[in-house]
């Protein structure tokens, strides 16, 4: 069995469903990548796997436990990690308080996994005591990976970590959630760069108002003649 | 020229008041500032909870002395203050239990739980009134002066005096201790850490598995004892009457104002910025222009604003600060 089971999930914010039996699974120290046009329900996909979305049907398993019905800091707990695409660090807060806040819910010495979020992004052991709020787009995103990591997650779930910021910094976000997924954590990701995500991808997911269209491996739907034609321009 | 005699007529008049009704106001700032950056309201019922902090260390200086307990050349009222922070803590948060709790799991408007907290202000004006009276009341003892007219005098030979009150020394010596105590706690602490978190980014501090009820509840507290800290040194200074405290609510949300709401760097500065203002404008400056410029004899007093409006200069900064800088001097957030 897949280490995240999201299978057959219904629901939407208020009276009219997003999502129409959207399944989604990622296995162990993969990455999963949603991809599909504007408004397809991508992020909505995620916000249900977190459980901040109202499911009317369909469940969610983490590791063989269902927590269809668990809260999003619940989740957390249960081994959780998301770094929302908006908002996702405490501006007024240093660099390290960040991450400190991000194990906020560790009551053991994360001292080790700080140096671990360090060595992945070395950037950041430079600029620990700047405020968050002050750092550049890139290394801003840096701080929320590292801020979700900090809990020591098994699956990191990830909501378009690259918008808006250039495209070396993309390629170079990219191979760090590469390094992160070699650890063995799970990634799922929402991303807007479709063709770069599906690059490293292990498992791709393209979405089409709240279903599923394609899902194969990244390579596969790269090469599909179809899904290059609709949804990666050529 | 007589530069000596006019910067003790300064220091006298204008310096030593100014700062330390400065410290007073920069503690109430305080208390509204947290509340702003962590609850995200303005809150009206802070100057009322002062108040009641107060009347609060009144009636326990007076059970204390009744005891014949007091702190020697110190006010007895020091020796009271932490009990009046606790009854005072008591009750802010049971109001947030029975009023400001439903406002936020419906999640109501930052403007509408302002108005609620005009109306607790009402209840808790009632509520010290009813306890305390309405008259004014003084109750400082110990030793009054740390300098005394006469003893400056008689040691320096100028003809102006200089004098420090105690109070005045005890509001310094205290606001410094509680506001690096304040900073401590915010930058230090693991609660405090949550409490800026919380501040900072709601829905992330959630993520994080941050307590909201325990931020929201340790913010109260802190307040109460800020509230208290601030109404029990501004009466040891001056003196206490309930209709005064309500007064004090401008003065204090223009220091808050000033500073940049949701600073707390910024509400201490903005405590002095506003004392320095009023006392400023409404010092009458004839002496010490007199001392200065011997053959200038002006007609008035050199008096910007005769004292009783002296509200107006609160109000004056913190419509221009409005203005031309809404977020105030140390950034805070745009009101």
């Amino acid at each position: 069995m897949s280490f995240l089971l999201a299978e057959g999930m219904t629901g939407g914010y208020g009276a009219a469903d997003i999502l129409h039996g959207c399944t989604l699974k990622v296995e162990k120290g993969q990455i999963a990548v949603i991809v599909g046009p504007n408004g397809a329900g991508k992020s909505t996909a995620m916000k249900a796997v977190f459980g901040m979305l109202k499911l009317r049907a369909g469940h969610v398993i983490l590791d063989g436990e269902d927590i269809t019905a668990l809260t999003p800091q619940a989740r957390v707990a249960k081994g959780m990690g998301f770094v929302p695409q908006v908002n996702n660090v405490f501006p007024t807060m240093s660099v390290e308080e960040n991450l400190e806040m991000g194990a906020f819910l560790r009551r053991d010495d994360f001292r080790d996994t700080m140096e671990q979020v360090y060595d992945l992004f070395p950037i950041l052991k430079q600029k620990r005591r700047q405020n968050a709020g002050e750092l550049s787009g890139g290394q801003r995103q840096q701080v929320a990976v590292g801020r979700a990591l900090m809990t020591r997650p098994k699956l990191l779930m990830l909501d378009e970590p690259t918008a808006g910021v250039s495209p070396i910094v993309m390629d170079e976000l990219f191979d760090r959630i590469i390094e992160v997924a070699r650890t063995g954590i799970s990634i799922l990701m929402v991303e807007q760069n479709a063709r770069q995500a599906l690059e490293i991808a292990d498992m791709g997911y393209v979405l089409v108002q709240g279903a599923n269209r394609y899902t194969d491996t990244g390579a596969a739907l790269m090469a599909d003649p179809e899904v290059r034609r609709t949804f990666l321009g050529g | 020229m007589d530069i000596l005699n006019a910067l003790v007529a300064l220091l006298n008049f204008v310096v030593i008041p100014a700062t330390a009704y400065g410290a007073q106001l920069a503690l109430g700032a305080l208390g509204v500032t947290l509340i702003y950056g962590i609850l995200r309201f303005s809150n009206f019922a802070h100057g009322d909870t002062m108040a009641f902090g107060t009347a609060m260390t009144i009636l326990v200086t007076w059970a204390l002395q009744a005891a014949g307990i007091t702190l020697g050349p110190l006010p007895t009222a020091l020796l009271a203050l932490p009990f009046a922070i606790a009854l005072t803590a008591g009750l802010v948060l049971a109001t947030d239990r029975v009023v400001y709790d439903y406002y936020r799991r419906v999640r109501a408007a930052p403007v509408i739980l302002v108005m609620v907290s005009v109306g607790v202000m009402f209840v808790m004006n009632g509520l010290t009134r009813f306890v305390i009276g309405v008259d004014e009341i003084n109750f400082a003892d110990g030793a009054r002066f740390v300098i005394s007219a006469r003893g400056f005098r008689e040691a320096t030979g100028l003809a102006e005096p200089l004098t420090l009150r105690s109070s005045q020394l005890i509001t310094l010596i205290t606001a410094a201790l509680v506001v690096w105590a304040l900073f401590w706690f915010l930058g230090r602490t693991r609660t405090g850490k949550s409490m800026r978190a919380f501040s900072d980014n709601e829905d992330l501090a959630l993520l994080s598995g941050i307590n909201p009820n325990r931020v929201v509840a340790v913010t109260w507290i802190i307040a109460a004892a800020l509230a208290t800290t601030a109404g029990t040194l501004y009466g040891l200074d001056k003196s206490f009457k309930a209709f005064n405290y309500f007064q004090l609510l401008l003065p204090i949300f223009a220091a808050a104002v000033v500073g940049g709401l949701g600073s707390p760097v910024g509400a201490i500065a903005g405590g002095f910025v506003i004392a320095f203002s009023e006392v400023g404008v409404t010092y009458a400056w004839k002496k010490v222009a007199g001392y200065l410029i011997p053959a200038w004899q002006p007609e008035g007093l050199l008096q910007l604003l005769s004292t009783e409006y002296k509200f107006a200069v609160s109000f004056a900064i913190l419509i221009i600060v409005l203005l031309f800088k809404p977020t105030g001097l140390f950034k805070g957030k745009a009101v």
